[in-house]
C-alpha cells in the first residue's frame, strides 16, 4: 500500500510543493486539524474544564520531552536523565522573560537571553571551525575552550543588554500590549529551547564520551545540579524574582492550547523529516553499532553530540511552554525523581517509535496525572513513586519493546521504494543478473544458503 | 621493506600494475598494558593486489586491521595510505579517505533494514545538509531518491533486491556477510579489509566467498587485505601472504612459499609437526 503511494507520487511531478505531498502526509495533516479543533471546541464549549484542559495541555508539552528524550534514548542509544535538567532549564529561563515583560515591564529578560544565545551560538559556530582545522582535539581542552567562551560572552550579554533593552522595549511597545505578550512568549519559548540546548551541547562534549551507563549516571548528576541551583536560584544566581526553593509565582499563563499543539505538530514533523534522512539514518546506526558505523565513515560523536543537542532544544521549549501552563515554577517539579518521567513515557510508547512516544505522553498525562489523582484518595501523590516504578517493571516483563513495539503512524512511518529489478523476468529463475553476479552468487532466496555458522 | 624475512622480494612482483603502494605499514607496534600484541608489523600493498594475512588465534591480526582503520591507537609505527599519514586520523576520516572493512564477527546495523544497511555507508556522500532534510527541500528528494536508487542497484549486484526490507539480523548468516562485504563495498573504498570473512561458513558457503571476492576484485577495482584463519582460503585466492604469530611476522611470501615454511608449519602445527613435515620432504627429496 505504502509502496504504491510512494511511486504515485514520484510518477506525478507536479510543480507545486504542496501538491506533492503523499497522501500520508494529508492524512496525517488532516487529523492533526480534526483533533485540534475537536479538542479546542471542547475547551471553548467548556465540555472539558479546566482541570482536564490542563491536562491534555501537559500532555503535549510531555510528548515533546519524551520526543526529545526517544531521539537521544530511542534513536541515538544514549542513556540520558538529563532531559529534566534541560527542561528546568527552559521552564526558568522562558519564565523570567515573560515574568520580566509582564510583570516589571522590562524587556532585559528577552534582550539578554537573545543577546547570549545568539553570541555564544556565534561563538560555538567560530571555534568548532577552529578546532576542526586540529587534529585530535582532547574533549576536556575544547569543553574548556567553549565553557570560557561562554562565560565571556554571558558577561558581554549582560552589559550590551543593558543598552539595548530600553530601546527594544520601545519597538514592542508599538504593537498591541497583547500582541507584544505573545511575542514575547514565542520568542521566549524558543530562546530558551536554544539555551538549553547550548548548554547541553556545551556539557555533552566531555560527558558523551563516556560509556553508555557512566553517560545515564553524570546526566542524572546533571538533574541534580540544576534542581540544586534551582532551589537557590534568589541566593546563588541572584534571580530575585525566581524565589528560589518557595516556587517562581506570577508568570503569565500563555500556553493555550493552540500554542503547546502548534509546537507539538512542528515537533513531530521535524523529528519525522529528520528521522527518515541520512542524517536519520548516522544517528540510528549510531545505536546499532558505534565500531561498525565508524567504519563507514560515520563521526559518531558528532552524531552523539548533534542528537544530545536536538533532544535538548526540544526539552528546552518543552520547559517554556510548561512554565505558562500554570503561572508557577517550583523546583520539586524538576526533581531528579521526575526526571524519570519521560523516560517512563519513551519506554512504554516504544524505544525509537514516535507514535508510541505521543500516545504515551497523553496516556501518562489522562491516566497518572488525571484519572489517578481525581478517583484516589488524596496524598496518592507519594504512591505515584511506588506505581511508576511497578508499571515499568511489568511492561519491561510482559513488553519489553513497548505498548506499540516499533509501530508507526503512516505519515511517521519509513516507505520502503519498490524494489529495483534489473530486467528480470517476473517469476522466471533468475540465472543471470546484467553484471554476471548472479552466476557468481547464489540466489537470495536460496534456501540452502541459511545451513551455515 | 629492508631487513625482513628472506622472501621479501614483494618489490619486484610479477604482473603488479605499475606498482604504486597503496597501503605502507612500517614498524607497527600495539601494547596492551604488558602484553605484546603487535610488535614491528610491516607491510606494503600495491594497488589491485589481494593480499593475505594469516596466523593462529590471538597472533594480533585484528589489532593490525584495528589500528589501519584507526580504532586502536598504534604504539608506534606508521600507517601510509595512498600518500596520506593516517596517524592522526579518526576512524570515520580513514574510511572517507577509501577504506573500508568488515569484522569477524559480523557487525551489520542489526534492526535496521537491509537496504538502510547500504544506505548508511553512502551517508558522507549524501550532498545534503539537515536543514535540506528537515524542510524536504527539492535538492533533498532529487539526492535521497538517487542515494536509493544506487543503494538498490548495488543489492541488486549481490542478489539481496529481494531483501531490501528485510531486518538485517533475520537474514541467514551467509547473506549477513554477503550484506557486510556490500556495505562496506558502498562506501566506496579502494582498499577493503576483510576479517576472518570465512568464519563460521561450510565448505560450500566458503566456495561462494571465494568466487564473491574475486568478482568484487574485478568488478570494484579493488585491493583487497584479509585475514583468515582457514589455510583453503587464502591459498586459493591469495597473491602474497604474510604470517603472524605472538604478534610477530615470521613469514611471508607466495602462497607456495608459505606453504612449504616450516616456521608457519610450526606455529600452526606445533614443532612436532614442523620436524615431521621437514623430515618427510627431506626423505622425498632423497627418493626423487
Amino acid at each position: 500500500m505504502d509502496a504504491k503511494v510512494t511511486r504515485d507520487t514520484r510518477s506525478s511531478r507536479l510543480p507545486a510543493n504542496l501538491l506533492r505531498l503523499a497522501p500520508s502526509t494529508w492524512g496525517f495533516l488532516a487529523t492533526m486539524l480534526i483533533v485540534f479543533v475537536a479538542v479546542q471546541l471542547a475547551i471553548s464549549e467548556r465540555v472539558l474544564n479546566s482541570f482536564w484542559e490542563t491536562i491534555i495541555r501537559q500532555g503535549a508539552v510531555m510528548a515533546i520531552v519524551s520526543l526529545g528524550l526517544n531521539l537521544i534514548y530511542g534513536f541515538n542509544g544514549q542513556f540520558s536523565l538529563g532531559q529534566w535538567g534541560f527542561y528546568a532549564i527552559g521552564a526558568y529561563a522562558a519564565a523570567d522573560v515573560t515574568w520580566r515583560w509582564d510583570q516589571a515591564h522590562s524587556a532585559s529578560g528577552l534582550v539578554v537571553l537573545f543577546l547570549l544565545v545568539g553570541l555564544a551560538g556565534v561563538w560555538f559556530w567560530f571555534l568548532s571551525r577552529q578546532l576542526a582545522r586540529v587534529a585530535r582535539v582532547d574533549a576536556l581542552t575544547a569543553f574548556t575552550l567553549y565553557l570560557v567562551g561562554m562565560i565571556v560572552v554571558a558577561f558581554v550579554a549582560i552589559y550590551l543588554g543593558q543598552v539595548l533593552t530600553e530601546p527594544v522595549a520601545a519597538v514592542l511597545g508599538v504593537l498591541p500590549p497583547g500582541l507584544a505578550m505573545q511575542v514575547v512568549f514565542v520568542l521566549a519559548v524558543l530562546l530558551a529551547g536554544a539555551l538549553a540546548a547550548e548548554v547541553s551541547f556545551l556539557f555533552g562534549l566531555p560527558v558523551l564520551t563516556l560509556g553508555s551507563d557512566y553517560f545515564g549516571i553524570a546526566t542524572l548528576g546533571f538533574t541534580i545540579i540544576v534542581k540544586v541551583l534551582l532551589d537557590n536560584s534568589d541566593t546563588m544566581l541572584g534571580f530575585a524574582e525566581m524565589k528560589g526553593a518557595r516556587g517562581m509565582v506570577g508568570i503569565p499563563q500563555l500556553t493555550s492550547w493552540a500554542w503547546v499543539f502548534g509546537f507539538l505538530v512542528l515537533t513531530v514533523i521535524v523529528v519525522r523529516n529528520l528521522l527518515h534522512s541520512s542524517t536519520g539514518r548516522a544517528i540510528v546506526s549510531v545505536r546499532e553499532d558505534e565500531i561498525a558505523a565508524k567504519a563507514m565513515g560515520i563521526d559518531v560523536a558528532r552524531y552523539k553530540n548533534f542528537t544530545f543537542v536536538l533532544g535538548s532544544l526540544l526539552a528546552g521549549i518543552a520547559g517554556g511552554l510548561y512554565a505558562h501552563i500554570n503561572g508557577f515554577l517550583h523546583p520539586d517539579t524538576f526533581n531528579f525523581i521526575k526526571s524519570f518521567d519521560p523516560m517512563i513515557v519513551v519506554v512504554f510508547g516504544g524505544l525509537g517509535s514516535v507514535t508510541g512516544t505521543l500516545v504515551a505522553s497523553f496516556a501518562w498525562a489522562l491516566m497518572l496525572e488525571g484519572v489517578l489523582r481525581l478517583f484516589l484518595p488524596q496524598g496518592f501523590e507519594t504512591w505515584r513513586f511506588v506505581v511508576y516504578p511497578l508499571l515499568l517493571l511489568i511492561m519491561m516483563l510482559l513488553r519489553p519493546k513497548g505498548l506499540l513495539g516499533t509501530f508507526e503512524a503512516p505519515f511517521l512511518r519509513q516507505v520502503l521504494p519498490p524494489a529495483r529489478r534489473p530486467a528480470v523476468s517476473e517469476n522466471g529463475p533468475r540465472v543471470e543478473a546484467p553484471t554476471a553476479a548472479g552466476s557468481v552468487l547464489p540466489n537470495a532466496a536460496d534456501p540452502a544458503e541459511g545451513q551455515g555458522g | 621493506m629492508s631487513g625482513l624475512a628472506p622472501n621479501v622480494a614483494i618489490s619486484g612482483q610479477p604482473g603488479g600494475n605499475g606498482g604504486q603502494p597503496l597501503l605502507q605499514v612500517s614498524g607497527l607496534t600495539k601494547v596492551f598494558g604488558g602484553l605484546r600484541a603487535v610488535s614491528n608489523f610491516e607491510v606494503t600493498i600495491r594497488k589491485g593486489e589481494l593480499v593475505g594475512l594469516i596466523g593462529p588465534n590471538g597472533a594480533g591480526k585484528t589489532t593490525v586491521f584495528n589500528m589501519i582503520t584507526g580504532i586502536y591507537a598504534p604504539t608506534a609505527g606508521e600507517v601510509w595510505f595512498n600518500g596520506t599519514n593516517l596517524a592522526d586520523l579518526l576512524p570515520h576520516q580513514i574510511t572517507q579517505l577509501g577504506i573500508a572493512r568488515t569484522f569477524q564477527n559480523i557487525r551489520l546495523f542489526p534492526n535496521l533494514t537491509v537496504l538502510d544497511n547500504v544506505r548508511i555507508a553512502y551517508h558522507p556522500h549524501a550532498g545534503y545538509g539537515v536543514m535540506d532534510a528537515v524542510l524536504r527541500s527539492a535538492h533533498f528528494e532529487r539526492r535521497e531518491r538517487e542515494l536509493t536508487e544506487r543503494a538498490q542497484d548495488f543489492l541488486a549486484v549481490f542478489n539481496l533486491q529481494d531483501r531490501q526490507g528485510e531486518i538485517a539480523r533475520n537474514l541467514p548468516y551467509g547473506e549477513q556477510r554477503r550484506l557486510e562485504i556490500a556495505r562496506a563495498l558502498a562506501a566506496e573504498p579502494k582498499l577493503l579489509l576483510l576479517d576472518e570473512p570465512a568464519a563460521g561458513m561450510n565448505p560450500r558457503e566458503v566456495a561462494t566467498l571465494m568466487d564473491l571476492i574475486h568478482f568484487i576484485r574485478e568488478r570494484f577495482d579493488l585491493t583487497i587485505f584479509l585475514i583468515e584463519h582457514q589455510m583453503r582460503v587464502v591459498m586459493g585466492i591469495c597473491e602474497w601472504i604474510t604470517v603472524m604469530d605472538f604478534g610477530e611476522i615470521i613469514a611471508r611470501g607466495t602462497p607456495a612459499e608459505i606453504q612449504s615454511d616450516p616456521k608457519v608449519i610450526e606455529a600452526y602445527l606445533g614443532r612436532g609437526a614442523s620436524e615431521l613435515s621437514q623430515r618427510l620432504r627431506q626423505k622425498r627429496s632423497h627418493v626423487t
